[in-house]
């Protein structure tokens, strides 16, 4: 059945390859008509699976298709092959569809940018990997996607290497990458050691049989999923290894919609989804995994509150939200975590690409303070911006509501009382910094200056004087699609009280495990719907702050900012994790590096052990080259001599 | 009759003085028919054993030598005329570009 669905990963290779090969020579049209037609083939081929997987009973929905033996080795046995289920539907969904919105959206961004084909073609190599990260159907093949993603990611980081802030941004997000690789490999091989298999589905069965029950303390088990939470927390930008994702955003916008916000970020929580039957029995972990998210969400939403780049704003609230999303897999509801997945992608890829709309009509200008009144010259941008603003504020019934009160409510029903009350406060922090930005971007009057000396690379100078437009229609209608989606796509995860969550049963087979799911009826709803509207309250709250701070009271940000001026200047200074960081870790790596293995080991030990090799040669043949002459008669001589030898020598051995 | 040894004292005496030749004459030409010397030399021990073994071998292989030595002398002459052309000298030291 349905053995076509590995097509969805070929057609993005393909782009890639056509694209990356021969695109130079391609007229631009081509190169995008190639970029956006082969992942939008892909989009139509998972909506066709999805319903081919619907018209399956329940528990049929678990599809392998082996391509090939990829390793075989002992009794080491890995497949090049996919495993469609609920779950890798679901994000094969999400990558396409998003994917190919943004592609769409790329063709106008990028237009005037060099490089267009380099850039489609390593969007569709995202795409590709991507697909093959939710798609495989073990450890290695999702390691395979992992890393290449990753790849990708670096790559389109530094898409514009001439800039060096750019290059040193691409490599900090490929370094701290590595460092969480390590932890989900390391993962990965205590996996097979134990369970001798990295397969999905043979896994889980193994670990049924062996852990019937999940385990005390800390042993096995807690290894494992904590050393894949950290490659988790690299990838998805988690305390401690966030780091990357706010100077991810020097790449172009769409890059940080499509990457660094809907898709690639969450690949650390659709992990830890795809490993739950692990997670759910070590529960030392899983409460890891809740602080740590609940943590993150904290720290990055208090960062966001006084940022001024526009792209940097929204960064931070992405880790933020990952963080809901951690919590959420934390409380050991795996379901609303990549339910708030699903939503996060479509409201924060239409608020990076609603920024890019900003930025782009601003001739690359990022400074929240200089923008301001922009609503009326972009009204589309403004309209839909702010429906995933309100949507990401938890305001019902668009989508982020619907999620974040399911990960929050799973959060208080399974006894997190604290993370819940965390939670609600950082819920109030996102309205507020998310109404700020929309405040401070589109209403007010226009504070930016008709020069033209903004943005490292505005080569648009002559256009300053004109007021901003808005873009075609290949922005504007991805804006709208995703407005759409943000809007309602919070219906096919309904709570209790409303129906039932379509999404949380269909993804229950994925799961294996059914995490106190009649918990909600004991109580009845009337405890679901207070929380829910507390809630709600939060998030308005936040935007009603923010109103009387950026549009009637202008001065109050500046008198909080004066009466609290150390959380003030270290939120701005994003509390020094950097320069920590920098000082802990970078630092003395690049000391000892300088000091002891350059100018000691370099120098002294590997180069000596060359050069003496060499030198030793060059001492010997000194020696040996006199007897190389020129001259023919010292060659006659050595002649004789040598004769003169050989007969002494017979003369003494037959004598 | 005249003794082989004889002929064997002859024949190293000729080998010895073109050896000498060889090794202490610096021009070509001189150098050269050293080495033809040394070759008759070695003729003549040839042809010495052979008439008093009674046997043809050495004999054969003098006229082997004599082939090679015709040989010899032509590359060896021509080798002579290029550098006469390229060094105006006939004085081997003056050429040792070979050397280390």
């Amino acid at each position: 059945m349905l053995p076509y669905f590995t097509l969805i990963v070929l057609f993005p290779l393909l782009g890639a390859f056509v694209n990356g090969v021969f695109g130079k020579r391609f007229p631009r049209r081509l190169n995008a008509i190639i970029g956006c037609l082969t992942v939008g083939l892909s989009f139509a081929l998972s909506c066709v699976v999805f319903r081919d997987l619907l018209l399956l009973a329940p528990h049929e929905r678990s599809i392998t298709v082996k391509l090939f033996t990829w390793i075989e080795s002992a009794d080491l046995t890995v497949d090049a092959a996919f495993l469609l289920d609920p779950l890798s539907t679901v994000m094969i969904l999400v990558v396409t569809g998003v994917g190919f919105l943004i592609h769409v959206y790329s063709v106008a961004y990028m237009a005037d940018e060099p490089g267009y084909y380099r850039f489609f073609s390593y969007l569709n190599l995202f795409i590709f990997m991507m697909s093959i990260l939710v798609l495989a159907d073990n450890y290695l093949l999702m390691f395979v996607g992992w890393e290449g993603v990753g790849l990708c990611s670096y790559l389109l980081i530094g898409f514009y290497f001439d800039r060096k802030s750019a290059g040193d941004a691409a490599k900090k997000a490929f370094i701290v990458n590595r460092i969480g690789d390590v932890g989900f490999i390391l993962g990965t091989f205590i996996i097979f050691r134990t369970f001798g298999t990295f397969n999905y589905l043979h896994l889980f069965e193994r670990v049924s049989q062996q852990f019937p029950s999940p385990e005390v303390g800390f042993g096995l088990l807690s290894a494992i999923c904590l050393l894949l939470f950290v490659g988790a927390t690299g990838k998805s930008a988690q305390i401690p290894l966030y780091v990357w994702l706010p100077d991810a955003m020097e790449g172009p916008t769409p890059v940080s919609a499509l990457i660094h916000a809907a898709t690639m970020v969450t690949a650390g929580v659709y992990m830890i989804a795809r490993s739950a039957a692990l997670f759910s029995r070590a529960p030392e972990t899983l409460l890891i995994v809740a602080v740590i998210g609940i943590a993150t969400a904290t720290l990055a939403a208090c960062i966001a509150l006084v940022q001024t780049d526009i792209k940097r704003v929204l960064a931070y609230s992405t880790v933020s939200q990952l963080g809901y999303m951690f919590l959420a897999a934390g409380v050991g509801a795996f379901g609303a975590g990549i339910f708030h997945l699903v939503t996060h992608a479509f409201f924060k890829a239409l608020l990076f690409l609603g920024s890019g709309s900003v930025i782009l009509a601003l001739h690359h200008e990022q400074d929240l303070f200089r923008m301001g009144g922009l609503k009326k010259y972009l009204p589309i941008t403004f309209w839909t911006m702010w429906v995933a603003s309100l949507a990401i504020s938890g305001v019902p019934p668009l989508s982020g509501f619907f999620s974040k009160d399911e990960i929050l409510f799973s959060a208080f029903r399974l006894g997190h009382i604290v993370l819940w009350v965390i939670g609600i406060l950082v819920a109030g922090l996102t309205a507020f910094y998310m109404s700020r930005l929309m405040f401070l971007t589109f209403h007010g009057e226009r504070r930016i200056a008709a020069t033209g000396d903004h943005g490292a690379r505005s080569g648009h100078d002559d256009h300053a004087a004109h007021p901003p437009k808005e873009p075609s229609g290949l922005m504007t209608g991805p804006l709208t699609i995703l407005a759409v989606l943000s809007a309602v796509a919070g219906f096919i995860g309904l709570p209790a009280y409303l129906g039932s969550s379509w999404l949380e049963r269909f993804l229950e087979p994925s799961f294996e495990l059914r995490y106190a799911q009649s918990a909600a009826t004991e109580h009845g709803f009337t405890q679901e719907i207070v929380l829910t509207v507390v809630a709600v309250l939060a998030g308005l709250t936040g935007i009603a702050i923010a109103y009387y701070a950026y549009i009637r009271d202008r001065e109050l940000p500046s008198r909080l900012a004066q009466r609290f001026t150390g959380f003030y200047s270290s939120a701005r200074q994003k509390f020094y994790v950097d320069e920590i960081y920098d000082r802990l870790i970078v630092w003395p790596i690049a000391r000892i590096s300088d000091v002891l293995l350059w100018r000691v080991i370099d120098v002294h030990v590997i180069d000596g052990l060359v050069n003496g090799a060499g030198g030793l040669v060059q001492y010997w043949a000194g020696g040996l080259r006199r007897i190389q002459s020129g001259y023919t008669r010292s060659y006659a001589t050595w002649v004789l001599i040598g004769a003169v030898l050989i007969f002494i020598y017979y003369y003494l051995v037959t004598a | 009759m005249v003794p082989t040894a004889h002929y064997l004292v002859l024949s190293a005496i000729l080998f010895a003085i073109g050896v000498v030749g060889v090794l202490t004459r610096r021009n070509v030409i001189a150098m050269f028919m050293c080495i033809e010397l040394m070759l008759n030399a070695v003729n003549l021990a040839f042809l010495a054993f052979s008439r008093h073994l009674h046997q043809l071998d050495g004999q054969i292989f003098v006229f082997f030598v004599m082939t090679v030595a015709a040989a010899e002398a032509a590359v060896g002459l021509a080798l002579i005329v290029v550098l006469s052309r390229q060094k105006q000298t006939m004085d081997v030291d003056q050429v040792n570009e070979m050397k280390g």
